[in-house]
């Protein structure tokens, strides 16, 4: 019934439905409408770890070492633990930095680095090869298996058989072709497969749901469940020891060598960092699906050991292989449908393992080892071609050739002599060698290039020499003496007792040594060198991505710059001018721009360029092509960056400096002049006090001196005894109002006078002044005339103080004139809002150097010849303060020999 | 906010206990040819304890989103 065209036929059909899928999902990403932005999605497909040997070789392993097929899984479930922190950062620098793949992820975190990037990838692609090489074993395997259905005839040994007629050959040709019809179809900057990844998760499902079914046929179909199944084997003394972990200490070191093992795995074989990495669509998927991911895991073990129990006792003879027992079991029931659904889930475990794994090495073989070598080829003249996606697709298709090649020729030189386990522990064991330079990398600043590579190189060569060779010389490709007495006889050297090292099993011995090498040199040779600016500039990036990512989008270096005219081509020719056009336009309505053509020349713009472009080509290449077109900087550009920071910090700290001392400046300039002033003040009141106490003593003298003679003299004539009487009553008199004007103009100045304003007629206040000076102007002989006008000013003031002042002016004119000649004339004027009062004599006048001068406190007119006094001194001042309180003026218009006029105006209502 | 500011923190937590649970010693003490309920006590421990993990890690990652 199932003869060979069916399978294949079913073969083809079940690809075909895969390949629908595939298309539908691109057809969905492009309509912008995602089947795979979902954290269920991104969960079944990181099951891309469960491949061929987990579907046929955890039954090969349970059935030689019991529950040691475990700790494959259970490292991954661990590890997902871990990934809130590891995955989180690795997926955001990813994002940050365009990385499409480990190799890139390497590079570029140690300063972009194209060297590290092609080591990276010819350890990732010879890491690896054995692992495909045992999906196509299997897969081929179980094509054979099932031809010959329903008899259970082991696969011949495919040395034995033609290489045409191998069906391995065949299988290896077409997951070749329809990895390239899958990954290969154009050319995307970010590097993601949307329809692959709907694909995977497909087969995810698949191949659970046909182990499952296989598991339930033989635990409850074949047997009574889980219990009788045990309890059964438990009968068998071959089995017993299955049920423990074998070997006592040595069976718990290789139990946690190979958590440790698949820990690293689960983060660094290609295609899982494609899947988790390259391929995410959201970073919060990470959080479901780190309890689904394990559960996928959990469920698809769960009957592994009942299939192996169920397939050792069924075929005790021994005759077939464990690692078929999947499909021998159902087989051997006849159980034809289930049969054929167990092959569909190895070819879905096969296939998706193939289809991602080529795919992830294919990006890296030409981004990281083949574009870089062309570039540098300028006889090739690359840079100079107007397209270059066309020739970047068709590496990327024979690089997949390639690998499928190479892995099948593995697969017939050292395939037949290892378990499928093994083969996939070995491939485990290389790509473990990528956790120093990535773990480092992402929490220690100070690992450098240098370290990174001689760690790389050093565990490379240790894994090739303790796991790669000997697998060479198990299949006779070496002489054997090779493994049992060690190169040249050198038996220190043995490959699997490496030093003399005995007890471990091959693997962990393998892993121990090139761990060694690797973390011992990385660390070592990280610690003696000082890193580049550029390295130190990406450490940064990488180590603070938290920090660097949590605003917008960031300039990230200082670079030189570039206009569109010059990169939209340049990237064109990688990505294909379309696609070019279109990323470039979707990056100009970004940055609000009308059109691509009006990007500014600036440097996020060549940053643009270099990200999209390290999405087809990798970082590294990218730098190099972008470089070609631009004038950058020389390296050290963050060094820059810091050095203008500190400068302008530096500035800005100065100018506020010259700030606060300008400020400092003012204020001193202020208070020299407020101290100034109050020395001036302290001059002015010294002054005063000893003009007052000399204005006092004039009068005293004189009183004093009167007094003595009439106390000393009793006989003094009566007529002379009343002279100098009246003269020490008028000299007394005079003190008093020395005294009272003093105390009158300390008051005004200080503000403390008292004002009682009130609405006067001025004309009312001048009469009545004149009447109170009239006996003054009829003892002086001297004249005094009114011209007061009809209009009737009224003004607002203290009728008292005005009449003071009045009486001021008239009495100061009276003593100017000449008795008998004398005339003193009073007008007033209103006009314009002002009452204006003038009073003239016809006096001796005053020189004009002293007209302003007999306003100032003590300062007297007069004859200062004869030194005689006419006054305190102080009744101009306080008419002048007094005037000028209410709002007017007061002041003297004089010529010598022709009298004077002092004259005031007060504003009227 | 402080929930969630826990959830590395515990995550790392479960990742200790994973690693303590299934590695040697406290993996031997469950390494004896005993069965309980039909079920190899090696068997079921180690299944058992994975489950544990995952819930726990389910517990963590879902309580945080609610």
């Amino acid at each position: 019934m199932l003869q060979g065209w069916v399978i294949v036929a079913v073969s083809f059909a079940y690809l075909g439905v895969l390949f629908a899928i595939a298309s539908y999902g691109d057809r969905r990403a492009e309509a912008g409408r995602s089947i795979i932005a979902n954290p269920y999605i991104y969960s079944l497909s990181l099951a891309v770890y469960c491949t061929t040997w987990t579907f046929y070789g955890s039954v090969g392993r349970a059935a030689s070492s019991g529950i040691g097929f475990l700790p494959v899984y259970l490292g991954p479930t661990l590890m997902v633990a871990l990934w809130w922190y590891v995955m989180r950062k690795i997926i955001r620098i990813s994002k940050a930095q365009r990385i499409t793949s480990i190799a890139d992820f390497i590079a570029s975190r140690y300063g972009k680095s194209q060297l590290l990037g092609g080591m990276v990838t010819v350890i990732a692609v010879v890491g690896v090869i054995p692992y495909i090489a045992l999906q196509l074993k299997a897969i081929s395997g179980g094509f054979t298996i099932l031809q010959h259905y329903p008899a259970i005839v082991m696969p011949a040994k495919a040395g034995a058989i033609p290489v045409l007629g191998d069906s391995a050959l065949y299988v290896a040709a077409v997951l070749a072709a329809f990895t390239v019809l899958f990954g290969t179809r154009h050319l995307d900057a970010t590097e993601r497969h949307e329809g692959l990844v709907a694909a995977i998760a497909f087969e995810s499902i698949v191949k659970l749901v046909a182990f499952l079914a296989v598991g339930a046929f033989v635990t409850f179909g074949v047997y009574g469940g889980f219990a009788d199944i045990f309890t059964r084997a438990a009968r068998v003394p071959s089995l017993e020891a299955l049920m423990t972990v074998p070997g006592g200490g040595g069976g718990f070191g290789t139990w946690a060598f190979l958590t440790f093992l698949s820990m690293l795995s689960i983060l660094f074989l290609p295609r899982q960092f494609q899947i988790s990495v390259v391929e995410n669509v959201d970073e919060d998927h990470i959080d479901k699906a780190t309890w689904l991911f394990p559960l996928y895991l959990l469920l698809i073990n769960v009957f592994v050991l009942p299939v192996a129990l169920g397939g050792l006792m069924r075929f005790p003879s021994g005759g077939v292989d464990a690692d078929t027992f999947v499909l021998t079991v159902p087989m051997a029931e006849q159980a034809q449908g289930l049969t054929l659904l167990a092959f569909l889930g190895g070819l879905s475990a096969g296939s998706g393992m193939v289809i991602v794994e080529t795919i992830a090495l294919s990006t890296m073989v030409c981004n990281d080892l083949v574009m870089p070598v062309l570039l540098r080829l300028s006889a090739l003249r690359i840079n100079q071609r107007r397209d270059l996606s066309g020739l970047l697709i068709t590496i990327r298709r024979l690089a997949i050739g390639a690998i499928l090649l190479l892995a099948y020729v593995y697969f017939r030189v050292a395939g037949e002599a290892y378990a499928l386990v093994s083969i996939g522990l070995i491939s485990f064991a290389a790509v473990a060698q990528f956790a120093p330079a990535i773990l480092g990398g992402l929490y220690w600043r100070g690992a450098t290039r240098a370290g990174a590579m001689a760690g790389l190189l050093g565990g490379f060569l240790v894994w090739a020499y303790t796991l790669l060779l000997p697998s060479f010389a198990r299949s006779g490709w070496l002489p054997a003496s090779f493994l049992t007495e060690g190169p040249l006889g050198l038996t220190l050297l043995q490959p699997h007792r490496l030093f003399g090292l005995a007890g471990l099993d091959d693997i962990s011995h393998g892993v121990l040594w090139s761990m060694l090498a690797n973390v011992g040199l990385y660390v070592g040779v990280s610690l003696t060198g000082a890193t580049s600016q550029a390295e130190a500039t990406q450490a940064a990036s990488f180590v603070d991505v938290f920090h660097h990512t949590q605003g917008t989008e960031r300039t990230r270096l200082l670079r030189g710059s570039a206009s569109v005219s010059q990169l939209l081509p340049l990237v064109g020719r990688f990505l294909g001018p379309e696609r070019a056009g279109e990323a470039f336009a979707a990056f100009a309505r970004r940055r609000g721009v009308a059109s691509a053509e009006a990007l500014p020349a600036d440097a996020s713009l060549v940053n643009f360029a270099e990200t999209q472009l390290a999405g087809a080509i990798g970082g590294a290449s990218a730098r190099v092509v972008v470089a070609s077109v631009i004038q950058e900087e020389p390296p050290g550009i963050e060094e820059v960056m810091d050095i203008l920071d500190e400068a302008s910090q530096v500035r800005a700290y100065s100018h506020e400096l010259e700030h606060k001392s300008r400020e400092l400046e003012a204020a001193t300039t202020g208070l020299r002049a407020a101290n100034e002033r109050l020395q001036e003040l302290d001059r002015m009141k010294d002054d005063f006090m000893s003009t007052v106490t000399h204005e006092l003593r004039t009068p005293l003298t004189s009183i004093r001196a009167f007094s003595e003679i009439l106390l000393e003299d009793p006989h003094i004539q009566p007529d002379q005894r009343s002279l100098f009487l009246s003269i020490i009553v008028k000299e007394t008199e005079r003190l008093t109002r020395l005294i009272n004007q003093t105390l009158d103009m300390a008051k005004i100045e200080s503000g403390n006078a008292e004002w009682c304003a009130a609405e006067l007629d001025l004309r009312e206040v001048i009469t009545e002044a004149c009447e109170a000076t009239s006996q003054l102007f009829s003892e002086a002989r001297v004249a005094l005339t009114q011209v007061l006008g009809a209009a009737a000013p009224r003004v607002m003031a203290d009728r008292d103080r005005l009449m003071q002042v009045l009486i001021n002016l008239l009495s100061n004119a009276v003593k100017f004139c000449q008795p008998g000649l004398g005339h003193v004339e009073v007008r007033l004027t209103a006009h314009g809002g002002q009452a204006r009062v003038d009073v003239k004599d016809n006096g001796p006048g005053i020189p004009r150097e002293q007209q302003e001068p007999i306003f100032e406190k003590f300062r007297q007119g007069g004859d200062s010849a004869t030194g005689k006094p006419h006054g305190t001194g102080l009744g101009l001042p306080i008419s002048r303060r007094i005037i000028e309180h209410f709002g007017g003026r007061l002041w003297v218009e004089s010529e010598p020999g022709h009298g004077a006029i002092f004259s005031f105006v007060l504003p009227t209502e | 906010m402080r929930r969630s500011d826990l959830t590395g923190p515990r995550l790392a937590a479960v990742f200790l206990l994973g690693g303590v649970l299934l590695n040697y010693p406290i993996l031997a003490i469950f390494t004896r040819p005993e069965a309980v309920a039909g079920i190899p006590l090696l068997y079921g421990y180690v299944f058992g304890a994975w489950l544990l993990l995952i819930g726990l890690m389910a517990w963590i990652v879902e309580k945080r989103r609610g």
